[in-house]
């Protein structure tokens, strides 16, 4: 049986690792091959890298650290950051990488999925949507640029899973950075729209939530603060989901 | 111990299974010919994409015909990894269908979890049982291991050892049959157990 996924996420600004606060206030956490290393040690599931600031700058993100953490993590390894073009996927994966997180470049160009899927395959890309409320409480995709997007968030995920994405990378600005647990509502909304794996992100602050993600429809759980900031580990989550009966690797 | 060549005709990247060499202490040559397969002991051969284009490589390039009178006439241990496993094969369905190498007789199928409600592609980490063998040596029963595909291998008879996996049904995750062994699972990116999987491969000894 298909194991429930544990997924560090690593979020670089061009060469070192830093975590944010519902995606603003910086907190910066050295050098992203020792942070890779750790998580290797640890055996993780799989290891996401992105480059928060790439997009942003008209920039992608840094191929040497890809190839560094490559050399030394024997799991799945998941990048993103500015990555825009099918040459631009192709070079992250001879690097080392063997799926790609596309974001911004969506917003602008969603028919780059359909590209992209049809080139490297539907498992090799992840689409991520950032997800904040609105003020009269609805849900609305984040754009990054900072620009309108008005497509509402059931569309936007039906369109990238019908456009080909593989897996979607589901994050709530809110809750990003807080350690307050899991958005369960926007994950179990996302999770029965789409029959793609979903891959809950943005706020886990204990082993209890990631159960309470999967039992909402998430197919994996990723994390940054809780793996950074807290004695938690990886294999903490997933002693608390295997004694709650759910299939993961330990 | 000897060289061991890893094959590279364009089906994928061979990097990944580099680094987890070089990371086990051992080198390795790139194979983009068949000639270059002659002065190497071991052989391995990834592949991800479709059966019908890698089919038709391996007769275009003569990797065909070189591969069998390696590993049958001159007896050199080979692992094939996803798509190089079901290459082993004598025949594959996927993208038009093609011959492959028949170093193990069987063929490959969509998968048939497809008829059984579980999504195909098969992706992520799975368990493995009843392996044995020397692929598995060291390595707990049921151990899991990642996997990216939608075809399976169907073996014609009965193997030496094969490795299950469920998957909607129980389905080939490996094969070993004297020196020709065959992972669907990337060992290469299956951490600690797929390293210690492919440290067996390297170090096995032909009897």
């Amino acid at each position: 049986m298909l194991k429930h996924r544990v997924i560090p996420i690593v979020l670089l600004d061009g060469y070192s690792v830093l975590k944010t606060i519902q995606f603003s206030t910086r907190r910066n956490l050295g050098n992203p091959i020792t942070v890779a290393r750790i998580y290797n040690t640890r055996n993780v599931d799989e290891l996401v890298l992105l480059d928060i600031d790439a997009s942003k700058y008209g920039e992608k993100i840094d191929e040497f650290t890809i190839s560094e953490v490559a050399s030394e993590c024997f799991m799945p390894l998941t990048v993103g950051g500015g990555l825009r073009t099918c040459e631009d996927i192709s070079s992250v994966l001879a690097k080392g990488a063997d799926k790609v997180v596309l974001n911004t470049v969506l917003l602008d160009k969603p028919e780059f999925v359909a590209e992209s899927s049809q080139q490297f395959g539907a498992q090799c890309i992840v689409a991520s949507v950032d997800v904040r409320k609105s003020g009269d409480g609805r849900y609305e995709v984040y754009s990054h640029a900072g620009r309108d997007f008005d497509t509402p968030l059931l569309d936007w995920i039906m369109e990238l899973e019908e456009l080909g994405a593989g897996e979607l990378l589901l994050n709530s600005v809110e809750n990003d950075g807080l350690m307050t647990g899991y958005d369960l509502n926007l994950i179990h909304m996302v999770a029965e729209t789409v029959s793609i794996p979903v891959v809950a992100a943005g706020g886990l602050s204990s082993p209890s939530d990631a159960v309470s993600a999967v039992d909402n429809g998430a197919a994996a759980v990723a994390a940054a603060s809780v793996f950074h900031f807290t004695d938690i580990t990886p294999d903490d989550l997933k002693l608390e989901m295997k004694s709650s009966g759910l299939p993961v690797r330990i | 111990m000897g060289m061991i060549g890893i094959i590279n005709i364009g089906l994928g990247n061979v990097d990944s299974v580099g680094r987890a060499i070089r990371h086990l202490g051992h080198d390795y040559v790139l194979c983009h010919e068949p000639r270059e397969l002659e002065a190497v002991e071991k052989i391995i051969f990834p592949g991800v994409g479709s059966y019908g284009a890698a089919a038709k490589l391996l007769g275009e390039t003569g990797f065909r015909d070189s591969l069998r009178i390696e590993v049958l006439d001159n007896r050199k241990p080979i692992l094939g990894i996803c798509l190089g496993m079901q290459l082993l094969a004598d025949r594959g369905e996927e993208g038009g269908g093609g011959d492959g190498l028949g170093l193990i007789h069987g063929t490959v199928e969509l998968h048939r979890g497809a008829d059984c409600g579980v999504s195909i592609p098969h992706i992520g980490w799975n368990d493995v049982f009843d392996s044995g063998g020397v692929l598995y040596d060291g390595i707990p029963d049921g151990s899991a291991f990642y996997f990216v595909h939608s075809y399976e291998f169907i073996p014609a008879s009965k193997l030496q050892y094969v490795g299950i996996c469920d998957h909607g049904i129980d389905f080939t995750a490996s094969i070993e049959d004297g020196h020709i062994f065959g992972t669907q699972f990337h060992p290469e990116k299956s951490q600690e157990c797929g390293l210690s999987l492919l440290d067996n491969f390297i170090k096995y000894k032909r009897c």
